[in-house]
């Protein structure tokens, strides 16, 4: 079975920012409520989640920058991401399941 | 150790065309005379930045009623913030929230009274809900991610199902339903807001309804229990003076929102002394930091880290006693305190729906 962590390219949600805070001196996700405070891997996954790359493709980027990095690493941080909002995986067959913004009012 | 803030509530300015009876605001309302400048608020959210705030919460009374709105948006968004407006959606045209998203808005938080027009122009004391309407889609079509926010009260909370298919529909792709909290106006309207216990099976029914639809798809829904029903007390602010810091439109620097009702605390303001030192040095913000503060039952119960002992300014207004444990705790000695109120209040077989105090601007 295929899903959209095999066929999707994850990009950041409406409303989620990425940023490096410099009084704590970490990368941060800034979300509609709250903050997210992110290590080093978690930091370079999202910074290449872009709607285009696939998931095979941030994980080739990233072992290009660093060594031991499996796939099921990526897989797993980036369902956790969905699963927290920070990143919708963009599934092109499920294309506006998860995009509500697309709905408009009816009058 | 004392860890620096993330978030800022900029209560920008305490005018409002609405006159909601829940309003979490104060009973005694700042006038536009008595609000700080634009210059003052620039310098308040730059402070703000540099003593670590990665989030600022534009909201008020209503943000839009100041006409420098743009400005000091761009001002957080220059700083690097993450820029949230907290608004009711009156004035907020197609132009104006257009013109927010080019100046920096992340997000934007709009409040609805209720899902019926009739019945929630009512609770707003306006003829407002078809603007909201409209707000939302203007938001929309700023490319702007989109909050429904409904308070939940004796008057609206039956109607929970229709309030989520609403908000759903007009694009939300978050809807926070929070049952009203008890301060200001809220506090003074308890009587006719608490809903029964009847009422609030039927919400949280109509809650697991929507998020059995939704799975999977659909907006992210956030359910605020009713505290008062509850038997342990909500975990408030994540601890007093721990994330988040308040900035009313005076100026006056609280640890949160309600703070103010708490009268044997000295307030701070940010015209006095600097946000860094009020943040850090004052006895309001370490006042009921940490858990050296706490009374029995407190003192030494294992859920004192998770919940922090609960309210402070609930366990104030309760007992008189900022320091005593929240007295929804079913542990606190005053807990039935909260049983009366709600006996008192909201009987279960109490319908009846008593006259609100609406919210009024005092001539100021
Ligand atoms: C005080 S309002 C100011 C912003 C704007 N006037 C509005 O109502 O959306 C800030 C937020 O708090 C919510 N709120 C107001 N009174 C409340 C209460 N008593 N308990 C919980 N939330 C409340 C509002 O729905 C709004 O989302
Ligand atoms: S809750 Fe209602 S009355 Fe209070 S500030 Fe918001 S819109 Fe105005
Ligand atoms: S006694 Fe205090 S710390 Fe323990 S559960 Fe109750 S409020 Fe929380």
């Amino acid at each position: 079975m295929t899903g959209p962590l095999d066929t999707g390219s994850p990009r950041l949600r409406p409303g989620v920012r990425l940023t490096h805070d410099h009084v704590r001196d970490t990368d941060m996700v800034l979300l509609p409520e709250g903050v997210l405070v992110l290590n080093e891997t978690a930091a370079a996954v999202l910074g290449l989640c872009d709607g285009r790359r696939t998931v095979a493709q941030i994980t080739d980027v990233l072992r290009e920058r660093y060594d031991g990095v499996r796939a099921e690493d990526v897989t797993e941080l980036l369902a956790d991401l969905a699963e927290r909002r920070v990143v919708s995986l963009g599934d092109r067959q499920g294309a506006g399941l998860d995009d509500p913004a697309g709905v408009r009012p009816d009058d | 150790m004392t860890e620096a803030p993330l978030g800022l509530l900029a209560e920008l300015t305490h005018r409002c065309p609405l006159h909601c009876p829940y309003c979490s605001n104060p009973l005694e309302l700042a006038g536009r005379s008595a609000e700080m400048t634009t210059d003052q608020w620039r310098d308040a959210l730059s402070q703000a930045h540099e003593l670590g705030v990665v989030q600022m919460h534009f909201s008020g009374g209503e943000p839009l009623a100041r006409r420098d709105l743009p400005e000091l948006v761009a001002h957080a968004r220059g700083l690097g913030a993450y820029v949230n407006l907290v608004t009711s959606g009156v004035g907020l045209t197609g132009d104006r929230a257009r013109a927010l998203a080019d100046c920096g808005v992340d997000h934007v938080q709009l409040s609805l009274q209720d899902a019926d027009p009739a019945r929630a122009d009512r609770i707003a004391g306006a003829r407002v809900h078809t603007a909201k309407r409209r707000a939302a889609q203007a938001v929309l079509a700023a490319g702007l991610p989109l909050t429904v926010n409904v308070v939940l009260h004796r008057a609206n909370i039956e109607h929970t199902g229709e309030i989520i298919e609403l908000a759903t529909a007009l694009g939300a792709d978050r809807i926070e339903l929070a049952n009203t909290q008890y301060y200001g106006w809220a506090l003074r309207n308890r009587g006719a807001l608490l809903p029964t216990p009847r009422q609030l099976a039927v919400a949280q029914q109509a809650v697991e309804q929507a998020r059995t639809r939704y799975t999977g798809r659909g907006p992210e829904l956030v359910y605020v229990v009713a505290d008062h029903y509850a038997d342990r007390p909500k975990p408030c602010m994540h601890g007093w003076g721990s994330r988040q810091l308040t900035v009313t439109p005076t100026g006056d620097v609280l640890p949160c929102p309600a703070a103010g009702v708490i009268t044997t605390l000295p307030v701070e303001n940010v015209l006095r002394r600097p946000l860094a030192r009020i943040w850090y040095d004052s006895r309001a913000f370490n006042a009921f930091r940490g858990t050296g503060w706490m009374a029995d039952p407190c003192r030494t119960c294992p859920q004192r880290h998770t919940d922090f002992g609960g309210c402070r300014c609930q366990a104030f207004q309760l007992t008189g006693d900022a320091t005593a444990t929240d007295p929804v705790c079913t542990l606190s000695p005053h807990r039935r305190l909260v049983d009366a109120l709600l006996t008192e209040d909201a009987a279960p077989d109490d319908t009846s729906q008593p006259a609100f105090v609406m919210r009024t601007q005092t001539a100021s």
